[in-house]
């Protein structure tokens, strides 16, 4: 089991979304928490115009998704997060792949990767 | 009549109280209803002025406006309406006892000349009392002691507003006297507010989070909710209705209706050009036609169309308004050059503002004016402007810079650095703005 963390811009994320869905199994369809986050790495803020002045935020607003699958499924989902975010600019985020100890479902006590 | 008199004889002949001075009922309306819309300003100043701070602070920032209403409501009852219009002494303040907390003013009272109670000429007067320092709140948001700001508003209303009040509107005021136009305020008002308002930014200091630009790139500080600022520069413009038209009650009688009509029009005509022109400034200058450009536009023509709504024609308030934008797109970039925190261009859009319009106003002065404006050739009402203009400004400055430098001295000014961090909302007033986390 592998926890996905992707970081992508904030207008990808259906486009993620839709390739997520060809690649992860359809009883399985897929569980995705999305969180609205603000970081800065290589690209540099939006400018913005307050009253005639150019501002550059320090901090830019991203998207992070968190999804948890089992090994078969890591690949197939890394590619889809890769295919729905790139644009090619800078600030298309990035993807880590992260080891999952174990997985348990609430309602059930259900343990590791059938819980997912 | 004739009959009713013959029906209630005993009634009709009871009550008429002993020379009662004839009331102007149109006048004595449209005042009171404008009393009330430049109340409402106020509320609109502290939305205005909301949406352009950070989160953390949106509380202290409307707070600043709406403590106005009734710390200077008070004042105004208490002390400020006799400094203003009581009776002048030398031309250079108002006393009269009987006003002293309004304790002898009969309530049927008429203001002489006008056709209006005196007890509305009170309240609508009242109402320009209270926007005043709360326009000065805008140099010095996110930082101002509130403790210190209630006595400095007190203070500067008491010792800058009224006696300048005095002498641009009482008609024994040496100003009035000299024959300087002021129709709403812009020399008591945005003159005196937008420059006192940079006396205390350079005297308190930038926030401790303004980085000046470098490089065409600006401080981080950013609007947290234009959606207010948006609503706040609607209401200011409704309300401006009663501001400007209101004023045509109060200065000019008996050709009230006329000059209100006047100034309504012009209001109308200044705000939509300055904010159109703003809009097309930054458009081409920025390549992004802003919200925010549009709505510190349409202030910046209100603002210039003030002091002269009651004196100019519609086209003239045009160019007026057109250049209103044009020199206060300039004046707002300016602080970026100098390095000071007006935070919220109380100075660059009222002061710069209010300038202008004062100035303007000896231009294309042709409505209620002993003498005519540039554009009949008359030079003299532009000098007077200039003198009136100069001694508001001289005289805001100088008298704000020993109040602030008081206050500065036996409490200080700024909240503490952490409080400053932290934001004033939790820090001074122990709230937050929105609760909008996790758990609702």
């Amino acid at each position: 089991m592998k926890m996905i963390i992707a970081i992508i811009r904030p207008e990808r994320l259906e486009p993620v979304q839709i390739e997520l869905r060809k690649v992860l199994d359809e009883n399985d369809t897929y569980r995705l928490t999305v969180q609205p986050v603000h970081g800065h790495g290589a690209q540099r803020g939006e400018v913005e115009y307050i009253r005639g002045q150019a501002v550059r935020p320090r901090l830019i607003p991203k998207l992070q998704l968190t999804i948890a699958v089992n090994d078969a499924y890591v690949q197939p989902a890394v590619d889809a997060i890769i295919t729905g975010a790139r644009t090619g600019g800078v600030g298309d985020g990035k993807v880590f792949v992260l080891p999952l100890d174990d997985v348990i479902r609430i309602r059930t006590g259900d343990r590791g990767g059938a819980a997912i | 009549m004739k009959e009713l008199v013959q029906l209630f004889p005993a009634v009709l002949a009871s009550d008429p109280p002993p020379s009662m001075p004839s009331i102007d009922s149109g006048g004595t309306a449209w005042m009171l209803m404008s009393s009330a819309l430049v109340l409402i300003m106020v509320p609109g100043l502290a939305l205005f002025y909301a949406g352009m701070v950070r989160k953390k602070n949106v509380l202290t920032t409307m707070m600043q406006s709406f403590v106005a209403m009734c710390v200077i409501g008070l004042q105004w009852v208490l002390i400020g309406y006799c400094l203003s219009f009581g009776k002048s002494v030398g031309g250079f303040i108002g006393f009269e006892w009987r006003l002293v907390g309004l304790h002898g003013v009969d309530w049927r009272a008429m203001v002489e000349g006008k056709g209006v109670p005196e007890l509305v000429f009170v309240m609508f007067q009242g109402k320009f009392a209270i926007i005043t320092p709360a326009l000065i709140a805008g140099a010095v948001a996110e930082r101002m002691k509130f403790s210190s700001y209630i006595v400095f508003i007190v203070l500067w209303t008491t010792l800058v507003y009224c006696p300048l009040a005095h002498w641009v509107w009482n008609p024994d005021g040496w100003l009035f006297k000299l024959g300087v136009l002021d129709f709403a305020g812009g020399t008591v008002v945005h003159i005196s507010a937008g420059f006192s308002a940079l006396v205390l930014a350079l005297l308190i200091g930038r926030r401790r989070d303004y980085l000046p630009g470098v490089g065409g790139e600006g401080f981080a500080i950013l609007p947290h909710n234009l959606t207010m600022t948006l609503l706040g520069a609607g209401l200011l413009w409704f309300g401006w209705f009663g501001f400007n038209a209101g004023s045509a009650v109060a200065v000019e009688f008996p050709v009230a209706g006329l000059s209100a009509g006047l100034a309504f029009a012009t209001t109308q005509t200044a705000a939509a050009a300055a904010g159109l022109t703003w809009l097309v400034i930054e458009w081409r200058h920025q390549g992004k036609p802003t919200t925010l450009g549009l709505a510190s536009g349409i202030v910046a023509g209100l603002v210039a169309i003030t002091p002269g709504a009651g004196h100019v024609l519609p086209w003239s308030a045009v160019i007026i308004g057109v250049l209103a934008s044009v020199v206060c797109y300039l004046g707002v970039r300016l602080k970026v050059r100098a390095g000071y925190d007006d935070s919220l261009d109380a100075f660059g859009v009222h002061g710069i503002g209010g300038l202008l319009g004062a100035l303007l106003t000896g231009v294309f002065c042709v409505a209620n004016t002993s003498n005519p404006g540039l554009v009949d050739g008359g030079w003299k009402q532009l000098a007077l402007q200039c003198v009136g203009a100069g001694v508001g400004v001289l005289f805001s400055m100088l008298a704000t810079l020993i109040i602030a430098a008081a206050i500065k001295a036996v409490m200080g000014l700024r909240v503490t650095d952490e409080q400053e961090r932290v934001g004033l909302d939790t820090a001074v007033h122990g709230e937050h703005g929105y609760h909008m986390d996790v758990v609702s």
